[in-house]
C-alpha cells in the first residue's frame, strides 16, 4: 500500500431516514472533486447532511483530515459549527436580512473577525466571483446565478477543508448550467481542500468530476474514476448516466446469451466472458426502422414504443419489448418512422456492438 | 338569606326563590336599570333611600340591624388590638371601597375616631376583603358582624360604632306583589328573625 | 419591489356570507356606538381632568406596558423551547401555556394570591427574607397582567418560528456560528413580526385585564386601580365618569392597534 496523502473525507454513513436505510462509503483526497450522483430518493442528501453534522449517524463514522468528527459507537458527534465544512444547499438558503457582503461575511465573524475585516474579506471575494458591484443587494434581489455564486463565496470565505454542493445547478436551465459549470470550475480554481458535488445530471459529473459515486437506494452501486464509470457502467442507472444500454444475461452458448426477464436471444461477436453477463451497447447503436430488415444484422426484434424524450439535436427513443433498450436516433427519423408512444416499430442491433462483461 | 329562601320554599311548594348576592351599590344599580327582582333587601339605608327617591320600591321595612366590627386573620398575626392600628403603616389594611356601604361606614366611623387609616387596598366586595383577610394576606379589615362567620376570620369589637341597618322593600315592578310581600311577611316574622339572628344579625 | 396586487375575491363572494359579516360588525360596533350615545359631551373635558381617570389611565398604560416586557422576556425563550427543543413533555408544556387563557381571570388571580402573597408558597419565603411584596403594588398588577397575556406571545412567536423553519439556522452552523450568534442573527431576526404581533395583544390583554389584577394586587387608586377596575367601581356607583373612562380605553385602544393592523394582515 503506497504512502498516501491523508484524505480529507473518509466516511462511512449508515442511518436511517423515513422508509430509506442508507449505507454508503466515501472518500475524498485533496484537490479533488467527487460527483454523488444517483436517482432522486437514493439519498444522496441525507450523506450530505450527515457528513456535514446536520444529521446524525447511526451507525458508521466521518473522519475529516484524519480527525474522527462523528462515531456513534464511541459516542462522537461533532456539531456543524465544529467541522470545517462548508456547504452550498440546494435552495441556497442565503440570509434574507443581509445584504449580499455580510451573507459572505458572516462565517468570517462567526469564527472571531472583526465586522469591518470581515466586510472587507467578503468584498474580495464578491469581486473575484465578479459580484463586486451585487455586493449591497438583497437575496431577493440576485439573479439565480448570483445568489448561487453568493453562496458559494460565503462557504469559501471560511476556508473550509470539505466543500459539500448540493444540485448546484438544479434551479437554472439548460443553457444557464453549461455557463454555470464553467463559472464553477473557475471558482473552484484556488480551493486545495476536497469537492463533494451532488447532482442528478450526470453531465454535471462528466464535466466536473473526477470521480463519481453512484447512490442507489441508499447502497453505492458504483464508483470509480469518472472515466472508468463511463467505460464500465455497472447498473442501469450508471448506463443511463452515459447513454449506454445495459441488459444482463445468461450464457446459451459461447456467442448467445438470453436475456434475463424475457428470454430474448442476443448474439454477440466476442466469445462470452462468463455464465452471467452484463450486455452493453450504445444507444446509437440501435437502429430502428419501419419493417423488418433485411441484411446483415443477427438481432433483429419488433418492438413497441415506450418513450420518446430529448432534444433538437438528439432523440432518445425507449423501447418495449423483448429486448428493452434505449435507441437514439435524428428527429428526421422519428417523424419517417412515426414514433410515438404504443406505435410498433423493428429495431435491430448489430452483433458487434454488443460487449459482454463478467456479472 | 338562603335559609330563608329555604324556608319560603317550604311553604310554597311550586316556587323557587332566586337569590341575586352582591354589594349593595351593585344591586341598588341593577334595580334602577330595570332588573326583573320582586324583593330587594340591602346592606344600608342610603341605597334604599335611593332607591326610594326613584320611587322603585314600595314601603320599605327595617328587617335588622348589623355593626362594624374589625376583622383579623385567626392568630391576628398583625397583633391588631383596636381602631388606632389601622393606622400602623406596616400592617396591610384593608377596607371595602368607599362606593360600598359597608366602606362608607367604615370610613365615617375612623373618621370620628379620628384615625387615618393606611389603607392598601379597597375591596369591591365584602366577600373579596374576607377572602384576603382569612389568607391572612391582610392584617386588618373592617367588616359586619354578619360577616365574620362566612370566613375564617376573627372579630374584634369596634366601640362606638353605629348600627347598621338593614331595609327590605318590595319592588314596584314586582310580576307578583302578593307573593313578594308574602316573602317579606315571611322575613319580618319571628321565625325569619330568628334565622337572622342565628346568622349574627341585632334586631330591627 | 411594489406589492403584488391580489384580486380580490370579496366582489364575488355569496350574500349570505356578506351578510353574516355585517352581523359580526354590528355586534362589534353597537356596544361602541351606545357607549358614545351615553357619553356625557358637555362635560367631558372635566372628566378628563378628574384625577380618578388620570390615575388610572397612567397607571393602565405603565402596568400594560411592563406586562409586555415581562411577557416577552420569558415568552420568547419559552417559545424557542416549545418550537426547537425536542424535550420529553412537549405538549404538557403547550397545554400548560394555554392555561392562563382557559382560567377565569379571577381564579388565576386567587392562585397567584396563593403563590405570591404575603403567605403563599414562594411569596412567604421571599418576604420574610427580602421584604419583598408583590400584592398591593403596581408590581403586583404587572405580574397579574403578565400571567394573563403570557400566552399570546408564546403562541405567536412559536407559530412564528415554526413558519421560518431551521433552515437558515442550518447555513448558519456550517458557517461556525455557535447557538447565540445563530440565535441573535438568523432566528429572531425572522421571527420579528411574529414578536411584534404576539407583544401587541399581550399589550391589548394587559391593558383590559381585570379580575387577576384586583384579585392578586388588590385596588388603591393611584397605585392599583386600573382603568377597567376604576370602570367597574364607576359604574357601581352610577357615575357618568364610567362612560368617560371606557370611551378613554377605547380611544387609547384604537390608537395603539390601528397603526399596526398591517402587521396581522401582512399583504
Amino acid at each position: 500500500m503506497s504512502a498516501a496523502a491523508v484524505p480529507v473525507l473518509d466516511a462511512r454513513v449508515g442511518l436511517t431516514v423515513g422508509a430509506l436505510a442508507v449505507d454508503a462509503t466515501l472518500r475524498a483526497d485533496p484537490g479533488e472533486v467527487l460527483a454523488l450522483v444517483g436517482p432522486n430518493g437514493a439519498g444522496k442528501t441525507t450523506v450530505l447532511r450527515a457528513i456535514a453534522g446536520l444529521a446524525g449517524l447511526a451507525h458508521g463514522h466521518v473522519r475529516l483530515d484524519g480527525a474522527v468528527v462523528a462515531d456513534p459507537a464511541a459516542g462522537v458527534h461533532a456539531p456543524p459549527q465544529a467541522r470545517r465544512v462548508g456547504v452550498v444547499f440546494q435552495d441556497r438558503r442565503l440570509f434574507p436580512a443581509l445584504d449580499a457582503r455580510d451573507n459572505v461575511a458572516f462565517g468570517l465573524q462567526a469564527r472571531g473577525r472583526s465586522r469591518a475585516d470581515a466586510r472587507a474579506e467578503a468584498e474580495r471575494w464578491l469581486s473575484r466571483f465578479g459580484l463586486g458591484a451585487r455586493a449591497d443587494a438583497r437575496p431577493h434581489e440576485l439573479s439565480g446565478g448570483e445568489a448561487q455564486a453568493v453562496a458559494l463565496a460565503r462557504a469559501l470565505a471560511v476556508e473550509p477543508r470539505l466543500l459539500l454542493l448540493d444540485e448546484p445547478f438544479s434551479a437554472l436551465d439548460v443553457q444557464r448550467r453549461s455557463e454555470a459549470r464553467a463559472a464553477l470550475l473557475a471558482q473552484l480554481a484556488d480551493f486545495d481542500g476536497a469537492v463533494v458535488l451532488v447532482t442528478h445530471d450526470p453531465l454535471d459529473a462528466l464535466v466536473l468530476a473526477e470521480r463519481i459515486v453512484i447512490l442507489e437506494g441508499g447502497r453505492v452501486t458504483q464508483e470509480g474514476a469518472t472515466v472508468e464509470v463511463v467505460a464500465r457502467p455497472r447498473s442501469r442507472y450508471a448506463a443511463d448516466l452515459v447513454g449506454v444500454n445495459l441488459l444482463v444475461g445468461a450464457r446459451i452458448d459461447a456467442h448467445r446469451a438470453a436475456v434475463e426477464g424475457t428470454g430474448a436471444v442476443l448474439t454477440v461477436a466476442e466469445p462470452l466472458p462468463a455464465d452471467d453477463v452484463v450486455l452493453t451497447c450504445r444507444a446509437q447503436a440501435v437502429a430502428l426502422f419501419a419493417e423488418r430488415p433485411v441484411g446483415s444484422p443477427r438481432n433483429v426484434w419488433a418492438a413497441t414504443v415506450g418513450a420518446v424524450e430529448g432534444d433538437r439535436d438528439r432523440v432518445r427513443v425507449r423501447l418495449d419489448g423483448p429486448v428493452p433498450v434505449t435507441a437514439e436516433v435524428t428527429p428526421a427519423a422519428v417523424a419517417e418512422l412515426g414514433l410515438r408512444p404504443g406505435a410498433p416499430v423493428w429495431a435491430a442491433i448489430k452483433a458487434a456492438e454488443l460487449a459482454a462483461t463478467p456479472r | 338569606m338562603r335559609e330563608l329562601a329555604a324556608a319560603f320554599e317550604d311553604e310554597h311548594p311550586d316556587l323557587r326563590v332566586r337569590l341575586d348576592v352582591g354589594a349593595s351599590s351593585t344591586l341598588r344599580e341593577q334595580v334602577l336599570a330595570g332588573a326583573p327582582a320582586e324583593v330587594v333587601a340591602l346592606a344600608d339605608e342610603a341605597d334604599m333611600d335611593r332607591l326610594a327617591e326613584a320611587d322603585a320600591v314600595g314601603p320599605v321595612h327595617r328587617i335588622a340591624t348589623n355593626e362594624l366590627v374589625l376583622a383579623v386573620p385567626t392568630g391576628n398575626p398583625g397583633d391588631v388590638r383596636g381602631a388606632a392600628d389601622m393606622a400602623r403603616p406596616e400592617l396591610l389594611v384593608g377596607l371595602c371601597a368607599p362606593e360600598a356601604p359597608c366602606g362608607r361606614l367604615a370610613r365615617a366611623h375612623l373618621a370620628e375616631v379620628g384615625v387615618t387609616p393606611s389603607v392598601d387596598t379597597e375591596a369591591t366586595d365584602v366577600g373579596a376583603l374576607l377572602a384576603r383577610l382569612a389568607a391572612a394576606e391582610l392584617d386588618v379589615g373592617i367588616v359586619y358582624r354578619s360577616d365574620l362567620r362566612r370566613a375564617a376570620v376573627v372579630g374584634i369589637d369596634l366601640p362606638g360604632s353605629p348600627a347598621v341597618p338593614h331595609p327590605i322593600a318590595v319592588l314596584r315592578d314586582a310580576r307578583d306583589p302578593d307573593l313578594a310581600e308574602a316573602f317579606v311577611a315571611l322575613v319580618r316574622s319571628p321565625r325569619g328573625q330568628a334565622v337572622l339572628a342565628e346568622h349574627g344579625f341585632g334586631p330591627p | 419591489m411594489s406589492r403584488p396586487s391580489r384580486a380580490r375575491a370579496g366582489s364575488h363572494a355569496p350574500l349570505p356570507l356578506w351578510a353574516l359579516a355585517v352581523v359580526g360588525v354590528c355586534f362589534l360596533a353597537l356596544p361602541l356606538v351606545a357607549l358614545l350615545q351615553r357619553a356625557p359631551w358637555r362635560g367631558l373635558g372635566d372628566h378628563l381632568r378628574e384625577p380618578v381617570v388620570t390615575e388610572a389611565l397612567r397607571l393602565s398604560l405603565v402596568t400594560a406596558t411592563g406586562a409586555t416586557v415581562l411577557c416577552l422576556l420569558v415568552g420568547v425563550p419559552l417559545a424557542w423551547v416549545l418550537a426547537r427543543s425536542s424535550l420529553p413533555g412537549l405538549p404538557l408544556l403547550r397545554a400548560l401555556v394555554t392555561l392562563p387563557m382557559v382560567l377565569p381571570p379571577v381564579v388565576g388571580g386567587a392562585a397567584l394570591l396563593y403563590a405570591l402573597g404575603r403567605r403563599g408558597l414562594v411569596g412567604g419565603p421571599l418576604h420574610d427574607a427580602t421584604g419583598l411584596l408583590l400584592p398591593y403594588s403596581a408590581w403586583g398588577v404587572v405580574v397579574a397582567n403578565a400571567f394573563v397575556a403570557l400566552p399570546f406571545v408564546v403562541l405567536s412567536v412559536e407559530a412564528g418560528l415554526r413558519t421560518v423553519g431551521t433552515d437558515h439556522e442550518e447555513a448558519a452552523a456550517t458557517l461556525g456560528a455557535d447557538g447565540w450568534l445563530v440565535l441573535r442573527r438568523v432566528t429572531l431576526p425572522a421571527v420579528v413580526p411574529s414578536v411584534a404581533t404576539g407583544a401587541v395583544l399581550a399589550w391589548a390583554r394587559a391593558l383590559g385585564e381585570f379580575g387577576a389584577s384586583v384579585t392578586f394586587a388588590g385596588n388603591l387608586e393611584g397605585r392599583t386601580r386600573t382603568m377597567p377596575l376604576a370602570i367597574y367601581l364607576e359604574l357601581q356607583s352610577g357615575r357618568e365618569t364610567a362612560i368617560v373612562l371606557s370611551l378613554v380605553l377605547v380611544a387609547v385602544s384604537l390608537l395603539v392597534l390601528v397603526p399596526l393592523r398591517d402587521r396581522w394582515l401582512p399583504g
